[in-house]
Formats: structure tokens, sequence, C-alpha cells
């Protein structure tokens, strides 16, 4: 059964929000209806997104680390927000697992956010229905487009590579692969919801993996 | 540019209650104890006044949270499709269960203006309805495993007593007016059943304090370092997700609010009623149910501001 998914490498985003605003524009304009984009030049500008980019501050000084952290649906393998919503608007696909959201069925009354854990999904203001990351189901099997261009709109769009996309129950594709090499790993764990997307952890670079090593060469030779 | 969320402070991440639901849960179950107290005087005899006018109450109560229910929604006119997943939702069943309930309320109140014998049986499946209803309205908030101050069997237990509780108390006013002579046995089943909803809501109270959120910052974003702080959540203004789980009300402020339940849904109408029982003027009952009616308000406000949502661990910083 094929699980499509994203699997996002913490260890080269640079927090450019280029996979913000190119999923903005391309879902905005798509078949997903605009997307509420209130106040753009005002006090308190809001509006829907599917995609966020977080920055956190990992460690203590002088030891830190800045950490760009993508988050959008995880279109998890056991989603909590499907079984709970009271119209069938939220689903799962079989085909191909995406969770999506009939905004035609949707009558917005918010159980299915309450229901994520992520704070994946987005009530929009402006049509009043529930919204979220559809892999950018309108682009990937549109066979108008050139085949390396079927990708969702922020995978195109990272300049780092940081997005990569495909099956993650294939174990021949590039993300399976990734997710096995580089010990891939699912947000919140302990609710057991399976996330599709998966994360890349960081890595140590040669610097700093010499640096330890003569370090702990130091620590032999004392 | 970084700010906290004004008065959305760490610690205080909880989620928004939406009164629609506040309204829609304490008038549903005002109603639903209400008529468990009309069937169980026509159990015992009661004049036909106090069942005809308990009945339209609870019929009533039940209509105007129904009602309110309405204000929750972003689509109110697709509202019928709600009907669709009982196979799977808590809250489709409920939507179901509610009209079940207010129908079977109507055809009771016509089995007795026309004196059928066959209105106690329509009573008792009501009641079956009533019962299913508790549980669904129960269940919609147990069922989120991750708001560990919703999953708990208190949840039910609390839906269940303080509609009893509240519904007795209502029962002995409507009594005040139509049959003197159960007023004594809902005065001591009043003041039994709101001791009792008040040592199990203390009792949830005490277990959601002593709670530890399964969820931390380390299992949000997968990295195993002790100290982790958010610089930025993405966006400059708010979004949804700030709207809908901070409240932005002060810690103090929520301590008073429970306070304020504590003594309004609980010991104001205990010690009113036992005033009452003892040879005090009647009309204390009066200011006992009002009491409890606003307190159920608060009490049901601070269940909803009490719930702490794991995705709030991803919204701390505003820049």
């Amino acid at each position: 059964m094929t699980q499509l998914a994203l699997v996002i490498d913490l260890n080269v985003c640079v927090g450019c929000h280029a996979c913000v605003t190119s999923c903005k524009q391309w879902n905005t304009s798509g078949s997903a209806g605009p997307l509420l984009d209130a106040n753009p030049y005002e006090k308190d500008p809001t509006g829907t997104f599917f995609n966020r980019v977080q920055t956190f501050e990992v460690g203590e000084y002088p030891d830190t680390q800045t950490v760009h952290f993508p988050k959008s649906c995880l279109h998890c393998e056991d989603p909590p927000c499907v079984p709970v919503c009271p119209t069938g608007a939220s689903y799962k696909r079989k085909e191909d697992g995406i969770v999506l959201v009939d905004y035609d069925k949707c009558i917005g009354c918010k159980y299915c956010a309450w229901a994520c854990p992520y704070g994946a999904r987005e009530l929009d203001e402006g049509r009043k229905v529930m919204t979220k990351c559809t892999l950018c189901v309108d682009r990937i099997y549109d066979e108008t487009k050139p085949k390396e261009e079927r990708k969702p709109a922020c995978v195109m769009a990272c300049p780092t590579n940081a997005r990569l996309f495909g099956d993650i129950h294939d174990p021949e594709s590039e993300v399976a692969k990734a997710i096995a090499e580089r010990d891939g790993y699912q947000l919140m764990p302990e609710w057991n919801t399976k996330p599709a997307n998966h994360y890349l952890p960081r890595r140590k670079t040669e610097w700093q993996q010499a640096a330890e090593a003569s370090l702990s060469g130091l620590g032999e030779r004392r | 540019m970084q700010a906290t969320l004004g008065s959305r402070v760490r610690g205080n991440d909880f989620m928004n209650p939406a009164f629609s639901v506040v309204f829609l849960t304490t008038l549903c179950g005002l109603g639903q104890g209400l008529f468990v107290m009309t069937l169980l005087g026509h159990i015992i005899g009661a004049q036909p006044r106090y069942l005809l006018l308990g009945s339209t109450l609870a019929f009533l109560l039940a209509a105007f949270g129904l009602i309110a229910s309405f204000f929750h929604l972003g689509r109110p006119e697709r509202a019928w499709r709600s009907i669709m997943q009982f196979r799977t939702s808590w809250l489709s069943r409920e939507v179901i269960a509610l009209p079940v309930f207010m129908g079977l309320v109507v055809l009771y109140w016509l089995a007795l203006r026309s004196g059928s014998d066959s209105a106690l049986v329509i009573g008792i499946v009501a009641f079956a309805a009533c019962v299913a209803l508790w549980i669904c309205t129960g269940m919609i908030y147990t069922c989120l495993a991750f708001i560990q101050e919703w999953a708990s069997p208190y949840t039910m237990a609390n839906f269940i007593l303080i509609s009893l509780a509240s519904g007795s108390t209502l029962a002995l006013c409507v009594a005040l007016f139509s049959d003197w002579g159960l007023v004594h046995l809902l005065a001591y089943l009043s003041v039994l059943l709101t001791i009792s909803a008040g040592l199990v809501r203390g009792a949830s109270l005490l277990r959601n304090a002593q709670l530890k959120p399964k969820s931390t910052l380390q299992s949000a974003i997968g990295i195993a370092n002790a100290k982790i702080t958010q610089r930025s959540m993405g966006a400059t203004g708010g979004s949804f997700n700030t709207r809908e789980f901070f409240h932005g009300q002060t810690m103090a402020f929520l301590r008073s609010i429970k306070w304020l339940f504590i003594a309004l849904t609980f010991v104001v109408p205990v010690l009113l009623l036992v005033i009452a029982l003892n040879g005090a003027p009647s009309f204390l009952v009066l200011f006992a149910m009002l009491a409890q009616a606003v307190g159920l308000v608060f009490e049901r406000w601070f269940f909803f501001a009490q719930a702490r949502h794991p995705q709030n661990l991803y919204y701390q910083v505003v820049s």
C-alpha cells in the first residue's frame, strides 16, 4: 500500500520560508480554494497556511544550535482527526494515504483540530471550513506537468533540498532509504498516530567530529 | 521581533472555551437531569401538572442547547451532514441522540396530555435516549487521548452527576409550583446529588492538578536536548492555532473562576437547600437553582479552559 509523505532534513533546512510561501501561492490559487490572508499590511496580520517554519534554539550557550523546523500535516497512518469528523469531510485516501478535507462537506466544527496533537489543521476563517496540507494532490498527479515537477510545491521550492517526497512504504524509494539510513523519526510517537512524514536529525559536521576525536584523544593521553 | 503572546505566557497554555459549547453542554445536561427527575415523579405518582411542566422545561432546555450548538459551526447550513459518521464519531452520535431524546420527550408529553397508559413506557425509552446522550457527550471529550485533562472516566461522571444535581434542583423549583408532595424528596435528592457531584468534581480537579504532560518540546520536535527554547512560531501575527488553543487569561483569573464555580455550583445550593429544609422560606430554593445554573456556566468554562493541548508546544513565541 502506498503512503506518500514528506521527509524533512533538519540538517540542511536554513529556515528561508520558501516552502511556506510557495505552498500558500500554489494552494491559494489551486483547487484548495483561496486561503485567508487578512490584514497583510496592518497591525495584526493573520491567515491560513498549510505549512509553517518554526525556529528553536537547542542547547545552552555557548553550545547552542538553531534548528529550523518546518511543520505541516504529517498524514498520519492512524490519523486521530479522521474518525472524529461527524460529516466524513475528513478522510484518508486508501490509494496513497493522503489525509484530505472535503471542503464542501466540512461544517467547521473544529473537532478535528482538537483531535490533532500537532496543530496541523487551521480553520480558514474566511471560508469557515477546516484546511490543511494536501501534499499538493492537485499537482502531484497532474499529467500536463513534466514528471520531475509532479511534486508538492514546497519540495520544488526548497533551495537546500531539505524536503524529500515519495512513498515511504516502498523500500526502494528515496524517502524510505533516507529514513532507514539517516534515522528518520516521527513527531510525538507517544500518541501512536504513526505520522507518515518523517524528520531527519542533525548530523555532526566533519569539523565537529574531528574536534571531538582530538579532544577524546587528549583525554586518553592524560 | 519577539514577544510572548501578551498575557499568554508559558504554563498558561490552555484551550479557549467556546461559549456555544459551554451552553450546549450545560443546557442539555440541565434538561436531561430535569427529565430524569420528572420520570422519577411519574414512577412515584406525582401530579400530572408536575410531569407536564417538567417535561416541557426539559424539552425547551435541550432545544436551547441544540440552538446554541449551531453557533459553534462555521457552516451551520450544513449541520445536517453531521449525522453521517455515527459509526466512528461520538460527535455524530451526539447529534443523533439529542434530537431523538427531544422527540421522545415530546411524545412523552403528548402521551401525558392525552392520559395514555403508554406514557410511562415512552418515558422509559426517553430515559434510555437520555443515557445515550450522556455517554455521547462525555465520550466526545474522553476519547481525545492526548488532552489528558479530559481523557478520564471523571469527564463522563462529572457530566452525568452535575446534570442530575442541577436537574433535581430545577425539578424542586418546578415542584414548588406544581406538586408540594414532591418537595421534600426532591430537596433531599438535590442536596445528595449536589454533594456527590461536588465530591467527584473535586476529585477530578485533584487528578488534573497532578497530571504530567506526556508530550514535551523534546517529543514535539524530536530532539533529545534538555534545553530547547522556541524562537519563532513562524508567524508575526496570531493564527487559528493561537486563537483556538490559548484563552489568554492569567492563572489568577483561572483560579478565581475555579473557586467561583465550586462555590456557586456546589456549596451555595447545598447551604440554601439545607436552610430551606429547616423551615426557612421556600423561595430560597429558587436562589439555590439560580446560583447553581450560573455556577454551571463557570464550571463548564473551566472544564474547557483547563484543557492543555499538545499543539501549544509549537506555539510558544510570536515572531
